[in-house]
């Protein structure tokens, strides 16, 4: 199997965890897996991203242009941003909640993420996720990034079995937390399930 | 059994297996994992320690392999320059055991105050460096470099850039650790003490022994060549090798040639697999090192070659490679069309820009902002430094008019003072830089008399790379106990004329503190002791009241990424907020909830 998957945010929104759940996955069904992460000062409000390539033939630790089978997008601008890797046909996941950055606050340019949303809707192949709603329903906003890997996976483009990603996210998840984030993985896994059966 | 770890938990087991003694460094992006995972795996008899600055831990490690030990020290770029003085004696004493200098650039720079190439280095120092393009190409290369620098008695540098440190693989995790025996030091002056005669006699040494490096180097394993023959050639290092190969694995009849050994340059490698090439593009992030050295190669045995590169204009000198810039620039070189190209053509809508900021919480912005009101409306100097701190000049703060290395902010303060003794000017500095480069710019300062305010950003922790302990935290990578060091004991011990210690998120004793220490000529500090909020996590949170006229102020003039604005109305996002209450401080009609508690 092939499959770049890329993964973006903004700093803080939990997209490390969720990069390394999906590769100890795919490694844990006998795949060779690369990943590679922003770290460091971008991590402070900045654009985040992972880019993870499970195959034998990706060398780059980046997935190149137009290769990206799937984006996981944390914020809507930020997939906008991404976009160009997004590959013909591929899936976008998007959390429709947007995050503000200082900049639009100082200059009340009313950023809001709508016409990102729409210019999503319009071009790409899209599952939307209203991230603040469902994280309600959970207790906290911390559960956005396992929610998120829920919806991947039940879209049925990772590649990766249900099973499997449920027993990494319970490794490497604080015990307290671990049903929560069950839980979590399982309400995105019936809305990204819903969506990809609602588009075929 | 296989585990997935970053570039830099690579290094660090491919050392533990190579029974690595000794391992120091000092935090600094993209290096920093490579000591935290070496404290993760087991590792009893390994003296590991975060060094108080570059210069320290290699002096440390020097010793270590003076005895015969393995040594392996860690750093970024720019901390080499911090550790340059021993390095370059050392190029010319030599060690007995490993020693291995690991210095990881960031082509960028994405977290760096430079684009600087290590590879330089160790040409400037003359002794040898390795270049891995991956993880698991790092964690076998590691072994290699400490192999290498007790074949020849030298120091050697290990340069992973910020793809391969922070680049994940599965790599075979060592499940025990053997150190590696070793004999102890014996005394040798003739050996040991840098002398001009003992220097006038190792650089010819040197010298001849690199060109015998070099010979080795051209049978190195990871100096490949692949693909081809053909006329036109590529010749990459590093990551860039990787970005190559992605565009010419569907193209095999292109020659690659890949140095993973800069330097010595494995000349007899290089010219056997030139052998038919007439043109050559080089790929390699930061300076055209490999490019000049083919350069010279061609002049010295009359090449028919064309070299092209970043001197030639063709690849960018500045910022980092990626998969697709290199298969945009195959393309050109070898007139093929079909390219790895976006299918998005639709004009996106403006992206907000989304610069990185002090976190919500952070006490950093309550002590920008007291010093910002405490002296507003007088001529101020703000020199900053080097941490999480540096984001004090993002807008609104704007706090931070100078910025250059570690502990610069110190001692640039005092250049003010001196040709301004009008102006206030003001020092902002980390406590773990403090403790790195900043307490000899405090002597300095009291010494030649200047009159400056030294602001020590004390949030008990080295927060910017990832939370490393320092000598003011008390524990340290041995997991002992040794004790907290006073940052307020030592500048007593110096002789300050002042010194204050206040709770930064206590915003009228903090404005207070600095309108004192402004007032007063000489050196006074202020610490202001507040904990990373990444730290000491806490549940408080600050809430809106209907009192709110929108005035805005709070967004205005703190910048903090928790207040925003939802239709119009100013908001705070309770997932961010930390309840530091320096919001309420700031809002004119008290209308920012109560005492910060939920």
């Amino acid at each position: 199997m092939n499959k770049d998957i890329l993964i973006c945010g903004v700093g803080g929104q939990g997209t490390v965890l969720a990069s390394r759940i999906i590769a100890a996955s795919a490694m844990a069904e006998g795949h060779v897996v690369h990943s590679a992460e922003t770290i460091g000062m971008a991590q402070r409000g900045g654009p985040v991203t992972s880019h993870v390539r499970i195959g034998e033939d990706a060398h780059s630790p980046l997935i190149p242009v137009g290769k990206a089978d799937i984006i996981i997008g944390f914020e809507p601008s930020e997939v906008v941003r991404n976009l160009p890797y997004l590959a013909e046909g591929g899936l976008a996941i998007v959390n429709t909640t947007a995050i503000k950055p200082v900049t639009a606050s100082l200059t009340d340019s009313g950023y809001d993420g709508s016409e990102m949303l729409d210019h999503l809707e319009k071009n790409v192949s899209c599952i939307f996720a209203d991230g603040d709603k469902e994280c309600q329903k959970l207790g906290s906003v911390k559960f956005l990034n396992i929610l998120l890997l829920g919806i991947a996976a039940g879209s049925g483009r990772l590649g990766i079995n249900r099973e499997t990603m449920e027993s990494e996210i319970e490794k490497r998840v604080p015990p307290k937390f671990r049903e929560a984030n069950l839980q979590a993985f399982s309400q995105g896994y019936e809305i990204g399930k819903t969506n990809e059966e609602d588009k075929s | 059994m296989k585990e997935y770890v970053m570039g830099n938990g690579a290094i660090a087991l491919g050392a533990l297996k190579a029974g690595v003694n000794v391992a120091c460094g000092y935090p600094g992006t993209p290096s920093s994992e490579i000591i935290e995972t070496l404290a993760k795996y087991p590792h009893e008899g390994l003296h590991l320690e975060w060094s108080v600055n570059e210069k320290a831990a290699l002096e440390v490690a020097a010793a270590a392999a003076y005895s015969g030990a393995r040594a392996l020290v860690t750093m970024k770029q720019v901390g080499l320059n911090v550790a340059s003085d021993p390095l370059m004696s050392l190029a010319y004493v030599g060690v007995e055991g490993g020693l291995v200098v690991v210095s990881a650039d960031d082509p960028g720079p994405i977290s760096s105050q430079t684009e600087q190439d290590t590879r330089r280095f160790a040409d400037f120092a003359r002794i040898p460096v390795f270049d891995p393009s991956s993880p698991e190409e790092a964690f076998e290369m590691i072994g290699d470099a400490f192999a290498y620098s007790e074949k020849y008695k030298t120091p050697v540098i290990f340069r992973p850039t910020t793809r391969v440190d922070h680049g994940y693989a599965a790599i075979e995790a060592p499940d025990s650790y053997t150190p590696k025996a070793y004999e102890g030091f014996r005394k040798d002056a003739g050996r040991f003490v840098i002398f001009p005669r003992l220097s006038y006699r190792n650089h010819g040494m040197m010298e001849e022994r690199n060109v015998k490096i070099g010979e080795d180097f051209s049978a190195y394993r990871f100096n490949t060549a692949e693909g081809g023959p053909s006329e036109k050639a590529v010749l990459a290092s590093g990551v860039s090798y990787k970005y190559a190969k992605e565009f010419l694995k569907d193209h095999p009849g292109v020659k690659l040639i890949r140095i993973a050994t800069a330097y010595p340059f494995p000349e007899s490698f290089t010219l056997k697999e030139l052998a038919g090439v007439k043109e050559i593009l080089c790929f390699e992030e930061l300076s055209p090192y490999l490019e000049e050295q083919l350069l010279k190669l061609s002049g010295k045995h009359h090449l028919p070659l064309t070299v092209s590169g970043k001197l030639t204009g063709h690849v960018p000198h500045m910022g980092e490679l990626s998969a697709d810039s290199i298969a945009l620039l195959l393309k050109k070189y070898l007139g093929i069309d079909d390219v790895l190209e976006s299918k998005q053509t639709a004009t996106p809508p403006q992206l907000p820009v989304r610069p990185p900021v002090l976190c919500a919480g952070c006490p950093h912005r309550a002590s920008f902002y007291a010093v910002k009101k405490a002296m507003a409306g007088q001529k101020t100097y703000y020199c900053g430094d080097i941490g999480c701190y540096t984001l004090g000049n993002s807008m609104p703060l704007d706090m931070v008019d100078t910025c250059l290395c570690m502990g610069a902010g110190v001692t640039m303060a005092q250049g003010f003072s001196h040709v301004d003794g009008e102006g206030k000017a003001f020092a902002f500095i980390g406590d773990s830089t403090f403790f790195a480069s900043g307490i000899t710019g405090v002597v300095n300062a009291v010494f030649n008399e200047a009159d400056i305010t030294i602001c020590i950003l004390d949030n008990s922790t080295t927060a910017m790379t990832g939370h490393q302990p320092h000598p003011g935290t008390g524990i340290n990578m041995m997991g002992h106990d040794a004790g907290k060091i006073s940052i307020e004991k030592i500048l007593s011990g110096i002789g300050l004329k002042k010194i204050v210690t206040v709770d930064p998120l206590k915003l009228d004793e903090a404005m207070q503190a600095v309108r004192e220490c402004a007032d007063i000529r000489g050196v006074k500090a202020i610490i202001f002791k507040s904990p990373c909020i990444a730290i000491e996590k806490s549940s408080k949170k600050c809430t809106i009241t209907n009192a709110c006229i929108n005035c805005k102020k709070c967004i205005r003039e703190t910048g903090c990424p928790a207040l925003t604005t939802a239709e119009g109305k100013v908001t705070i996002d309770a997932s961010l907020c930390t309840g530091c209450g320096l919001c309420r401080q700031v809002c004119p009609v008290n209308a920012i909830g109560g005492d910060g508690d939920e």
